[in-house]
């Protein structure tokens, strides 16, 4: 009997099993009144320096919470738990970003009563994860003042997607030949509506400049 | 490298459109530029990836999606920001990962 090769249309999404976990994840946080942000960033950018000083900085920390993706251990989340913050950690193993399913899995057994923020702390990477929707309601990118002026270009996939962009360790400026007004440049080059927000969680400059962006 | 877990998902996507007995020929998908996926590593991830799967014999044909920004307001293309409305664009193109079709064959 002759065969026949023919093709079949789809046009399906690649990652759509991740879409609805995602969409599943945000059906979560709306039904209960959670607010929930993505934390992105690179290794060492100050992504759980930052979650600390945010827990310092609001008067009832059981109103926030943290899920901590790392591959290995739960250091972050012990490190938030300490600052008095609700929080688990997720190990990924050997993946290098969070996916919706990792987060969906863990909100099973976390409890969320009385939290308004929780903040999802991805493993650091500037690629893999902004590539996975888990269900926040925004993207924030922790971004160190010793990471380079033109890394927004580099990574223009992470920084188009951004909210906002939280530039950390502004306590070593006086130390490095870094211009902030340059790594702003950079911004409104890939992101749509720039947002960038000087912070130290070891001064406290900027926190309250953060918190009212996550309140308002 | 997420490019591994993608291809991951790319062939159960493939498993999940076609009938147990086909013959997978080509699989073409579109990436987009501003996607997040590098095709070369997609490239060499599905080489290592499809050995023992449905896919095991079928080529992967990829288009590459340009990244296109479009004003919300007055749907002008351009730049990240509208010129005439002066209002942040959105990505209307350039994100997608996407199966397209596959070429198979059924006995």
């Amino acid at each position: 009997m002759c065969q026949k090769v023919k093709p079949v249309q789809l046009d399906v999404r690649i990652l759509a099993r991740n879409d609805n976990a995602a969409a599943h994840n945000r059906e979560h946080f709306s039904e209960r009144g959670v607010f929930a942000v993505n934390v992105m960033g690179s290794p060492g950018s100050g992504k759980t320096a930052l979650l600390e000083a945010t827990a310092r900085a609001f008067d009832d920390v059981r109103r926030v919470a943290a899920l901590a993706g790392d591959l290995a251990t739960d250091n972050d989340a012990a490190r938030l738990r300490r600052a008095g913050m609700r929080s688990a950690a997720i190990e990924t193993v050997q993946a290098c970003h969070l996916d919706a399913e990792m987060v969906h899995h863990e909100l099973h057994h976390f409890d969320l009563a009385g939290v308004e923020y929780l903040f999802i702390e991805n493993v650091g990477n500037l690629v893999c994860p902004a590539v996975y929707d888990l269900g926040q309601n925004a993207n924030v990118v922790v971004l160190s003042v010793t990471e380079g002026e033109d890394k927004p270009l580099k990574y223009p996939t992470m920084f188009a997607k951004a909210d906002l962009v939280l530039l950390t360790k502004c306590d070593l400026l006086p130390h490095l030949s870094v211009n902030v007004s340059a790594i702003l440049e950079a911004l409104g080059r890939v992101m749509p509506h720039p947002r960038m927000i000087p912070v130290s969680p070891l001064t406290g400059e900027g926190v309250a400049d953060w918190m009212g962006w996550l309140t308002a | 490298m997420h490019e591994y877990s993608i291809v991951q998902s790319l062939v159960d996507s493939v498993a999940a459109a076609v009938p147990e007995n086909a013959t997978v020929h080509r699989i073409h998908v579109a990436i987009g530029d501003l996607a997040g996926v590098d095709c070369g590593l997609l490239t060499t991830a599905y080489e290592v990836f499809r050995d023992g799967t449905l896919c095991e014999h079928a080529s992967l044909a990829i288009e590459r999606i340009p990244a296109r920004w479009q004003c919300p307001q007055c749907g002008a293309d351009g730049s990240l920001r509208c010129t005439r409305c002066d209002r942040p664009a959105r990505l209307a193109t350039g994100d997608e990962i996407v199966l397209q079709r596959i070429e198979l064959e059924v006995p």
